[in-house]
């Protein structure tokens, strides 16, 4: 039984690490242009970050 | 192209400044698809001198530029666009600032949080529902468990609860009950009982329960609020293309500014093409004006040095200077704006569905919560027992399924409609659309075209003055020019304002305008017509026609069918009126109406009992759309009116009247389909809560699978249209 004491906290973090990534994308405004995102991917030379976040 | 015209002219008024000089501004793009539109963008404008950055956003259209100093201008980003062959316009910086989705993000970050929380509590409540079935859990473990599940759904509910609980806390301030209250009061009495259950070391904890109500039910907030937002941000990118910059003359110099920032005795230039921005006197030049948006007259009306002009008005074919004589708000639009205002008042009295059903659903499911509670003490259950009981009923009746029901109808509805290029400006909206038993048509520019068309002329003479009108802007040579197609351009082509375009063709010299600038005596003219000669011969008259859409007749048949009757109440004089009724075969029509009396008019249908659908595109229908029931408008409507209408269609078919409506009825019957389940469901669930049937694996279950019911029906592709 003690395993559950290292499995579950453990499983929690890794729950709250992609939590915390989700916050990161909606802050760097990864699903402010969907469309586009789609798009730049084509092409080299077009800026293909995410853009600076609305101030 | 009227933006075009605003080249090199000082538009420092929409860029926003930061304190080291650097600017901001948004263009909205239209037309651009694809990577390849994407980099021919913003290539060029990074090119320009002065621009520091510049990016492209696909899905709302809007570009950001960012200026390094004072050497650059806007005009040069606006041209440097248009020459690429886009549509652009400036965003004004207070639009700008109100488009940013704030609600939006919070609402996602919420789901996010209640999301992650659903699904890891479960980590440590399904061994504990194991333990419900006999397996091999002892109590210690069972606590532990619940105990891991408390640390995780607690925060996570309080968070992911918050926008329920603001709404909740406001609403009770009201004195009202609206559907977030019985949510609040459910969640927090669940967290209560879950915690006191854990410590005395009980069976029955409802950790996962509270945050996966609060999951489901933010999937049917978060798509609420997509179709409003979604809708909103639509409708502020049409009035963003028409309602353009308004161009001051300050010393001779023209300088682009918002229209709101108009001051009475202001200088204004409105070139051919742009609107009136305010009330005003003409100073200079002389032109025609199309007042077709504000009164619904049909014919044009000639102004020169100090006549009086009326915001909207479309300036047609000379330059003109005015000096204002009202502020944007105080303009002509002002009677209209209080009548409009009163309209949207009785408006906001309607019931939505689904709080009509909150309303039914509240009161029960607290009373049965607090009978199960009385009751089950007095039945000798103990307190314990019977709160226990009393929150499973709140939980298993709490309403995902009715939070759901509605807006996962709604949104499937208007987003199949807005692919065929219909606006729906909110949920209430198609429920009140789908209620309409009367439609109300304007004429000009609703059932006809809103633009002259060539009536009866040869076509040998069509090409023969096509040249000329080829060379001209007004839109009765474009009108003919259209009826000719494509060919040669006269040369030396003149055109004088207000007047008409003289040329040469095939070496003899010709004119195409006004009677009087043709060289004929002018009569008494009735219809809208323009002049045609070579030089010492005989004159060529055309008329022209604002014809019926092609398929107006079509859609009023197709109403009747749908059991709505038809009207039409007109601004324009009797004539075309009387004529245009009868081609699309309407006989209850109303001429010569003042906007009080349009809206008088719906008022009256109104007071019969009558649910009335508007539909009118001018500012002379803006008050009648905001009083009627439901209200839909054109993309080529003036703003004061698409603001007014519920629903916006562009493209040139009247049709997309009937397939709102159909698409409306049938999102009600699907709603209504849904609430029928929801009601069923709960007639279920909420006896076996109230006798100790439910066990948090059992409540797990039912909340979840009923959400998943209603989600499906709302999905479920409308069958009828496989037949068609």
């Amino acid at each position: 039984m003690n395993i559950v004491l290292f499995l579950a906290p453990a499983s929690i973090g890794l729950g709250a690490l992609g939590l915390l990534a989700f916050f990161w994308t909606m802050k760097a405004g990864q699903y402010d242009d969907p469309k586009g995102d789609a798009e730049r991917i084509l092409y080299d030379h077009l800026d293909d970050k995410p853009p600076a976040s609305e101030r | 192209m009227s933006h075009s015209l605003a080249l090199h002219r000082d538009l420092e008024a929409f860029v926003r400044r930061d304190d080291a000089g650097r600017g901001r501004f948004e263009l909205l793009v239209r037309g651009a698809r694809c990577a390849g539109c994407i980099s021919k963008i913003e290539k060029a404008v990074r090119a320009l001198p002065g621009v520091e950055a510049a990016r492209l956003n696909l899905t709302t259209g809007k570009l950001s530029v960012e200026l390094a100093g004072k050497i650059s201008d806007p005009g040069r980003v606006l041209e440097t666009v248009e020459d690429l062959g886009y549509r652009a316009c400036l965003f004004d910086p207070a639009e700008a600032e109100a488009a940013q989705d704030k609600e939006g993000k919070e609402l996602a970050l919420a789901l996010g949080v209640a999301g992650f929380g659903a699904g890891n509590v479960m980590m440590f409540t399904v061994p504990a529902w194991a333990g419900l079935f006999g397996q091999e859990l002892t109590p210690a473990t069972l606590t532990l468990m619940y105990w891991m599940a408390a640390i995780v759904a607690t925060p996570c509910a309080l968070f992911a609860g918050r926008p329920f609980f603001r709404s909740a806390w406001a609403s009770l301030r009201r004195g009202k009950a609206n559907m977030d209250v019985p949510i609040s009061i459910g969640v927090i009495l669940t967290l209560i009982v879950s915690f006191s259950e854990t410590l005395l070391g009980g069976k029955h904890a409802y950790f996962d329960a509270a945050v996966t109500l609060l999951f489901l039910l933010l999937i049917g907030r978060y798509l609420d609020h997509r179709l409003r937002a979604g809708a909103r941000s639509a409708a502020r990118d049409l009035l963003a293309l028409q309602a353009p910059i308004a161009m001051r003359l300050t010393d001779g110099v023209e300088q682009g500014v918002p229209v709101a920032d108009i001051r009475v005795g202001d200088l204004l230039a409105v070139t051919p093409g742009e609107r009136i921005p305010v009330d005003g006197l003409v100073e200079q030049g002389a032109s025609e004006l199309d007042n077709a948006l504000i009164t619904g007259e049909t014919a044009l009306a000639p102004v020169a040095a100090g006549a009086r002009l009326h915001a909207g008005a479309l300036n047609l074919s000379g330059r003109l200077v005015m000096r204002a004589t009202a502020r944007s708000e105080d303009s002509t639009l002002a009677a209209i704006a209080r009548l409009m205002e009163a309209g949207a008042q009785a408006r906001s009295t309607y019931v939505r569905l689904a709080d009509k059903a909150a309303a039914l659903y509240v009161p029960v499911v607290h009373t049965a919560a607090a009978l199960t509670f009385v009751g089950g003490w007095a039945l000798g259950l103990g307190p314990r027992e019977a709160l226990l009981r009393a929150a499973a009923v709140l939980i298993v009746t709490c309403p995902c399924a009715l939070g759901l029901a509605v807006p996962a109808v709604q949104i499937a509805a208007s987003s199949r409609l807005f692919r065929r290029g219909v606006l729906v400006k909110s949920g209430a909206a198609l429920e009140r659309l789908a209620e309409a038993d009367h439609v109300v048509f304007d004429k000009t520019g609703v059932l006809t075209q809103g633009r002259p068309a060539l009536i009866d002329a040869p076509a040998h003479l069509v090409a023969q003055a096509a040249p000329l009108a080829r060379a001209s802007r007004h839109p009765l040579a474009r009108a003919l020019a259209a009826e000719a197609g494509a060919g040669p351009v006269a040369q030396d082509c003149v055109e004088t304002a207000g007047q008409g375009v003289e040329g040469v063709i095939d070496g003899r010299r010709a004119r195409l305008g006004r009677a009087a600038f043709v060289g004929v005596q002018a009569g008494d003219v009735r219809e809208t017509e323009l002049w045609f000669g070579f030089e010492n011969n005989v004159k060529i008259r055309f008329a022209f026609e604002d014809r019926p859409r092609a398929d107006a007749r079509d859609t009023i048949t197709k109403l009747r069918a749908l059991g709505l009757s038809v009207e039409i109440l007109s601004g324009d004089v009797e004539g075309p009126v009387r004529d245009v009724a009868r081609e699309v075969g309407v006989s209850d029509w109303r001429a010569g109406l003042m906007p009080v009396e349009k809206a008088a008019a719906i008022d009256a249908l109104k007071a019969q009992g009558r649910k009335v659908l508007m539909v009118g595109d001018g500012l002379n229908d803006a008050a009648a759309l905001s009083k009627a029931h439901a209200s839909m408008a054109p993309g080529a409507a003036v703003d004061a009116a698409q603001n007014a209408a519920d629903l916006v269609f562009t493209g040139d078919e009247l049709g997309a009247v009937v397939e709102s409506i159909e698409t409306a009825r049938e999102a009600r019957r699907r709603a209504l389909e849904n609430f029928g389940f929801s009601a069923l469901y709960n007639l279920v669930a909420t006896p076996a809560a109230m006798f100790g049937l439910v066990n948090p694996f059992v409540a797990a279950l039912a909340m979840s699978g009923s959400s998943i019911v209603v989600l499906l029906n709302a999905a479920r592709p409308r069958l009828r249209s496989f037949n068609r």
